[in-house]
């Protein structure tokens, strides 16, 4: 064994501090430590928060929800397009929530335009399905990084920030007219929920279709007022789609709409044109209705990328950033600290020591 | 650990020891990387790591059992004890965390009621019954033990490469070339 001279050792320990150091570096860079104007799930995540902070322990979006649980039935005819044992006929549970857009869990129901499910469908061979749908047939806008940009023009002071955004992302007039013009109705049982992003089928054969999915409700939107609305109380919604359920199943049919080749799939504030094929897949029957606060929807992640074998993502960018964002919003919501300011009932943890 | 005479590590755990560098060193730069992303390549991240993960602990199990039956070369005589000592803790917590970081993972996902899907479609069970308790727990324990993971390599590949150009008494060499450095003469 030969021992380095002392100006030897000392390059030897520069090399060593080299090697560590650039293994490092690309180590923080790879976190994002040294690009912190970058676009993270943290930072979406706190774009939705409201200026006096979120509302610990809810979701940081459509913080307002009741759970539901019922089934699926397939009635077979979207296994054409898609090997998912979701849509070989049968019946398949479910716990979904239905739900509006606001950070507010405890916000009255005329206050929000958006409503929203949330559903898992879970099947026997182990796969399953979850989705995040809302009832506009659009999004707003058409890449996440304009969403993002969205939640800073609306929480901004500045009197323009709107008009500059809206110049900017033109394509957000279009949920605008929606907005203005599409009816309001009092109930969750009246509601479509579209998926509005676009997800790629593998049908048994191994052929591949471009999808997006909506449940068109089988009850008769009955239009009111969002001045009506707000008369029958803050909670309306709630109470209602409790006493409908408690009368009797309410239902949606699961339309699959495909696209044509070059119809957009990345864009999910495009519509694609009224005569696509489309194929009624099955219905889904929500059987009971629970509160969120002991109810079984509570700790579930309506993660749209969790996806059984025969659907996975298509080029939309939405599905990996919502995935991200969510987990954010579930790794929040969900720690003990915010758990504690959103507690189970006595009764719940007393039955579930 | 049963001491050997030989100088050298086995080529088995040779093979072993590099696959594993190279898998936990892209675990840990895909861990840190898909949670500061919300971009596409976010999934195939998750996906990744995931795997990986599965992987990494499958190949851990594997080399505690060749090290078991193997043994290691003996540390040179003249290494002073608290390096000694230091080498044999450094390496005790690194097999720890490569059975615990996959094991933290996938119970930190079961517990958060995630379906637990590889790369090729590979569905694994839940090794923990829903809570968000545990969920929080696990998900703090893998995020701050990866740190340390890394902390650990760098401390590991350091003290690997005091061994081979600082020392040069052949520890290095043991994992490389699996024959001790030659003499070499006065004038080198």
């Amino acid at each position: 064994m030969s021992q380095p001279s002392s100006g030897a050792k000392l390059a030897s320990f520069a090399v060593i501090a080299v090697v560590v150091a650039v293994l490092a570096g690309a180590f923080a860079y790879t976190a994002g430590w040294f690009s912190p104007e970058s676009l993270t799930s943290a930072r979406l995540v706190q774009a939705f928060a409201p200026a006096g902070g979120p509302a610990l322990g809810h979701r940081r979006n459509h913080a307002k929800g009741i759970c539901f649980t019922g089934e699926f039935d397939a009635n077979g005819n979207g296994a054409a397009l898609s090997r998912a044992q979701v849509f070989v006929t049968g019946k398949y549970p479910v716990v979904g929530r239905f739900n509006f857009s606001t950070t507010d869990p405890n916000a009255p129901d005329a206050t929000s335009r958006a409503r929203g499910m949330g559903l898992q469908i879970t099947t026997p061979d182990g796969d399953v399905w979850r989705s995040a749908m809302i009832n506009p047939p659009f999004f707003p806008v058409a890449t996440p990084d304009a969403f993002y940009a969205l939640l800073q023009a609306s929480a901004s002071k500045d009197p323009d920030a709107m008009k500059n955004f809206a110049a900017a992302h033109p394509e957000i007039q279009a949920f605008g007219a929606w907005a203005a013009s599409a009816p309001w109705t009092g109930s969750y049982a009246e509601e479509p929920y579209n998926g509005l992003n676009a997800f790629i089928f593998t049908d048994p054969t191994g052929a591949e279709h471009a999808v997006r999915w909506s449940l068109r409700p089988q009850a008769t939107p009955q239009p009111i007022s969002p001045d009506d609305l707000a008369k029958l109380g803050p909670d309306h919604l709630e109470q209602e789609i409790a006493d409908r359920v408690a009368k009797g199943p309410q239902s949606w049919t699961l339309v699959l709409t495909v696209a044509n080749p070059g119809d957009p799939t990345a864009d999910p504030s495009k519509a694609w044109p009224a005569d696509r094929k489309s194929v009624e897949a099955g219905t889904l029957v929500v059987q009971q209705v629970e509160a969120e606060r002991d109810g079984p929807c509570r700790d579930i992640n309506y993660d749209p990328t969790v996806l059984p074998d025969g659907i996975k993502v298509s080029d939309d960018p939405f599905p990996a950033a919502r995935s991200a964002a969510y987990a954010k919003s579930f790794d929040l919501r969900t720690s003990p600290a915010e758990e504690a300011a959103y507690p189970h009932s006595a009764a719940a943890t007393g039955a579930q020591p | 650990m049963t001491g050997r005479d030989t100088a050298s590590f086995t080529v088995l755990q040779r093979l072993l020891h590099w696959l594993m560098a190279i898998a936990i060193l892209a675990m840990l730069f895909v861990g840190v990387g898909m949670v500061a992303t919300i971009r596409p390549q976010y999934i195939p991240l998750v996906a990744t790591h995931k795997t990986l993960g599965i992987l990494i602990l499958l190949l851990a199990l594997i080399r505690i059992g060749v090290r078991l039956s193997s043994g290691t070369p003996p540390l040179p005589a003249d290494l002073p004890p608290p390096m000694r000592l230091g080498a044999q803790l450094s390496h005790y917590a690194l097999y720890a965390l490569m059975i615990a970081m996959p094991l933290i993972g996938w119970a930190m996902l079961s517990a958060a009621g995630y379906p637990i899907v590889l790369l090729g479609g590979i569905r694994l069970p839940a090794i923990l019954p829903p809570s968000t308790g545990l969920h929080a727990l696990l998900w703090t324990a893998h995020q701050y033990l990866a740190f340390a993971f890394f902390a650990l390599i760098l401390l590991h590949l350091a003290a690997a490469l005091f061994h081979a150009l600082i020392r040069r008494d052949g520890v290095f060499q043991s994992m490389t070339s699996g024959s001790p450095p030659k003499e070499r003469a006065p004038a080198e």
